[in-house]
């Protein structure tokens, strides 16, 4: 091939390269507000978990994930600090079948149950704690 | 306080974030040298490196350990390392067929390979973005009929 053409090629791959590596490092660790009516108190029971009194961070985790940690320490920390939060953590692949009624797609995925077990947030990747404290005042609120 | 279900088996050998992302810049040049010269040979060479990386015995990884690692600051991050595996084996799979394409004549193929490989080792160098991290539970969503196990 020409070698113009092909630097072309070169230059236009690593430039859609880098918007999508924006965009999606934009996307990621948003916490999305959910309306639902659903309250999820029955999952946790399934998964042998306690919901917290005032809210709950149901994160889904697997062993294929390098956020999925940063992740726990990041929920982990909150529901030390936070009176009535519970931190759950379920491992993804045992339990694919609450992953596909909730519909996540990925790990880690973090949903903010109120104290009705009912979803208001929900973040794929890995959140901002910031973000997480700000959802749970929503939650809790 | 946190609970989990998690009963995991694989072991959860932790590596330094920095050495994979070390070895992505490397791949991505290489690629683009690829790209740039349509060398079915460089492409092979790299896809045994990534064969290897898929057993943790990169030699960009090594590399790293011995030459650059030393240089840095201590570890500060750090990561599981069976992502990581997954992700070479994944660019193992387009270097094979971007081989197979150059090599055979193929050309297009050979490109369109190599750019697929290139934007993912791209990305994950200058983002930190893993694609095998990304498709693996949609992948598992899809291809197990198990529902609740133990």
């Amino acid at each position: 091939m020409e070698r113009y053409v092909v630097m072309t090629a070169l230059v236009v791959t690593l430039a859609v390269a880098t918007v999508l590596g924006l965009i999606w490092r934009h996307r990621q660790g948003r916490l999305r507000a959910v309306t639902s009516d659903e309250s999820l108190f029955d999952v946790l029971a399934t998964l042998g978990v306690e919901p917290g009194t005032r809210a709950t961070l149901l994160q889904f985790s697997s062993a294929f994930c390098a956020p999925c940690r940063a992740t726990k320490r990041v929920l982990g920390d909150i529901a030390a600090v936070v009176p009535g939060v519970h931190h759950v953590e379920v491992d993804a692949e045992s339990h694919l079948d609450v992953v596909r009624r909730l519909g996540i797609l990925k790990t880690p995925t973090t949903l903010v149950l109120d104290a009705r077990g009912v979803v208001t947030t929900r973040a794929a990747g890995q959140p901002d704690k910031a973000a997480v404290l700000a959802a749970l005042g929503q939650a809790v609120g | 306080m946190t609970s989990t279900t998690f009963s995991r088996t694989s072991s959860d050998t932790l590596i330094d974030v920095r050495g994979p992302r070390f070895g992505a810049w490397i791949t991505t040049a290489v690629l683009a040298v690829v790209l740039l010269t349509g060398s079915g040979l460089l492409l092979l060479a790299q896809a045994v490196v990534f064969a290897l990386g898929s057993r943790g015995r990169s030699p960009y990884g090594a590399f790293f350990k011995a030459v650059v690692k030393p240089r840095l600051g201590p570890t500060t991050e750090t990561e599981p390392q069976a992502p990581t595996l997954f992700a070479q084996l994944v660019g193992l799979g387009f270097a094979v067929v971007g081989t197979l394409g150059f090599l055979t004549g193929l050309t297009t193929l050979g490109v369109v390979a190599t750019a697929a490989a290139l934007v993912a080792a791209f990305l994950n160098a200058a983002f930190g973005f893993c694609l095998g991290c990304e498709v693996y539970l949609i992948f598992k969503r899809a291809t197990s009929t198990k529902g609740a196990t133990a």
